[in-house]
């Protein structure tokens, strides 16, 4: 498929990106490039369907513990790291009229 | 001092044959005399530093017990979490954040003594096989300061050549520690995925990202994996397996291959594109491997060339959900001219991150969106599935290791690739698979190209299988001369 200025606005928009012009020119035209090379895994003729991962050793577990009480980081620390603060609680800009 | 390894030093060091605070200071002094022209550190920690060593050096006066890294100046890529440190994962977007606690790698070096210099350069959230995506700019290769030191932890390479520290820390998702140590001509070892915790490592793609060090010599980097590695109750794809200390070192006492049984992927060699004198020095170092008593054998990773294609579906979409997190509030700068709506809040903050950034996040988004999801993400999902099992297929055939380069090509100039990302994307593809599969991989010095820059050597091997890498990589290193070459720098300090 043909990437056009639509489909990379469309996108950027989906990840609250904003594109000035050269920059949509500019990834639109790496963009197609880069999608027309993935395009390739079309290509592949081995039946796909049920070729699940292999069993190994490093195969994802949810592993349990213990629910153990444990300490937590302090509030002044975590309170120095933002912009703004009451204190108590972090302040972010005003978004709701 | 500052070419001494970090096994050396940490033995020096106990001994009392020099102090912590003495090594410190060397490093120190040569951070100052050359990073002005490497730019591999983005923070110098000098103060922390010198009071972690005089620490070290105090206990040791008192007679008291340190840990395996006492006194070893080891640095970290800024992707590293560290308490009060400034973290950016060489972004704009992170500039100034210190985070108010330390990664479990980060924890683990400083409970085994380790002395902290400070944060490395690398491309920006590690998206990158360059160094020059940083908000800090560039990262200059020690052996030939107008080309790359590879990335993403190019500052980690850089650094560890040049002798700016004795070991370092880097994370690899397609190569990123790998490929750095390959072009700065030191050794690299990407762990099995889940041998290293995760927790504090500023996430790119949760799949692929694992941490490991980047040493001089195959021993150190021993050393620091049995530091670094085993279970943590803090990151729950972190595998429950345990890592003896001294059982890695341990293996890097072979001196000979006997009875090992080394594959040769046709498709990694006989690929087109291999840089001619790169190809002869990794052929070269396979007859050492020979002549040591392994046993070479042909075999076929027949998925190798959908690795790529499926490498940047995969990570650029676990990348762009990661990145949400970067908006204003929960990370980011929350810009004094974002006063309008919630997503022109989010979109000022996020017109912070650079172009690869921006276009890593746009393809995985793409790769996610409603229409394309089967086509792409789920295609590559299902590769990943075959290169994982033409992985066990060689693996289970009876060979041991897998030996080949780490990459196509040695260090190229500084803004060669810069123009054509899918170029730069296509040069990952003999990295790309060991993430895509979870296995481990050790990146070794084998050979100078034509050019006179370093040449890696590649040992990849089933999970878990560290000790099989590292003792392999050893027996080669004690039977070669490549690991003790140092880029032409100015000595200015011993």
């Amino acid at each position: 498929m043909k990437i056009t200025h639509d489909d990379v606005r469309h996108v950027a928009r989906l990840c609250r990106l904003e594109l000035s012009g050269p920059e949509l020119e500019l990834f639109t035209h790496q963009l197609d490039a880069i999608v027309a090379y993935v395009t390739q895994l079309e290509q592949l003729d081995a039946p796909l369907d049920g070729s699940e991962a292999p069993d190994s050793e490093t195969e994802l577990t949810c592993p349990d513990r213990e629910d153990e009480e444990a300490p937590s980081l302090d509030r002044e620390l975590l309170l120095s790291q933002a912009p703004a603060h009451d204190g108590e609680h972090f302040l972010v800009p005003r978004i709701i009229e | 001092m500052t070419d001494l390894g970090a096994s050396d030093l940490a033995g020096r060091i106990r001994a009392r044959e020099v102090t912590a605070q003495a090594v410190t200071r060397a490093h120190l002094d040569r951070i100052a005399a050359l990073d002005s022209t490497l730019n591999s550190f983005i923070t110098v920690d000098a103060e922390g530093a010198l009071a972690s060593a005089r620490q070290v050096d105090q206990r040791l006066e008192r007679g008291e017990p340190v840990g395996p890294l006492c006194g070893v100046p080891v640095a970290l890529k800024d992707n590293l979490v560290t308490a009060g440190i400034e973290t950016t994962a060489g972004s704009r977007v992170l500039r100034g954040w210190r985070p108010p606690y330390d990664g479990t790698v980060v924890a683990r070096l400083r409970a085994a003594d380790a002395v902290l210099l400070g944060k490395l350069n690398m491309d920006e959230f590690a998206m990158g096989s360059s160094c020059e995506s940083s908000a800090h700019g560039p990262c200059r290769n020690p052996w030939d300061t107008g080309r790359v030191p590879g990335g993403s932890s190019g500052g980690a390479a850089a650094a560890v050549a040049a002798g700016l520290c004795a070991a370092a820390l880097g994370t690899d998702t397609g190569g990123s520690i790998r490929q750095p140590a390959s072009f700065c001509g030191v050794v690299g070892l990407k762990p099995t995925y889940g041998r290293v915790s995760r927790m504090g490592v500023i996430a790119f793609a949760s799949s692929l990202d694992q941490v490991g060090p980047l040493a001089r010599t195959v021993r150190d980097c021993a050393l620091l994996l049995e530091v670094i590695g085993g279970p943590d109750v803090k990151d729950s794809t972190c595998l429950p397996a345990p890592l003896q200390p001294g059982s890695l070192q341990q293996a890097c006492q072979r001196r000979e291959l006997k009875r090992l049984r080394v594959g040769i992927p046709r498709e990694y060699l006989d690929q087109g594109g291999l840089e001619p004198s790169v190809e002869r020095a990794v052929r070269e170092a396979i007859a050492t491997l020979a002549e040591l008593g392994a046993e070479v054998r042909d075999v076929s990773l027949p998925h190798t060339r959908y690795a790529i294609a499926a490498y940047y579906l995969i990570a650029t979409a676990e990348a762009s959900s990661n990145l949400a997190r970067y908006d204003g509030v929960r990370f980011g700068p929350t810009l004094p001219g974002a006063r309008g709506n919630l997503d022109q809040m989010y979109s000022a903050s996020r017109g912070e991150f650079g172009a690869e950034v921006k276009r890593r996040i746009m393809l995985g988004t793409f790769a996610l969106c409603a229409g394309y999801h089967d086509a792409y993400y789920g295609r590559a999902q299902r590769v990943r599935a075959l290169i994982q099992r033409d992985f066990q297929r060689v693996f289970d055939g009876g060979c041991d290791v897998i030996a080949c380069p780490t990459s196509p090509c040695s260090a190229f100039r500084l803004g060669q690739r810069l123009d054509d990302p899918l170029q730069m994307y296509l040069a990952d593809i003999f990295t790309i698979s060991c993430n895509l599969a979870g296995l481990p991989g050790l990146a070794l010095p084998c050979g100078l190209c034509d050019e006179g820059l370093p040449v890696g050597l590649q040992l990849l091997g089933p999970p878990l299988s560290e000790a099989t890498l590292l003792g392999a990589g050893a027996a080669y290193e004690h039977a070669t001369a490549w690991h003790t070459l140092r880029p032409p720098l100015d000595p200015v300090t011993s």
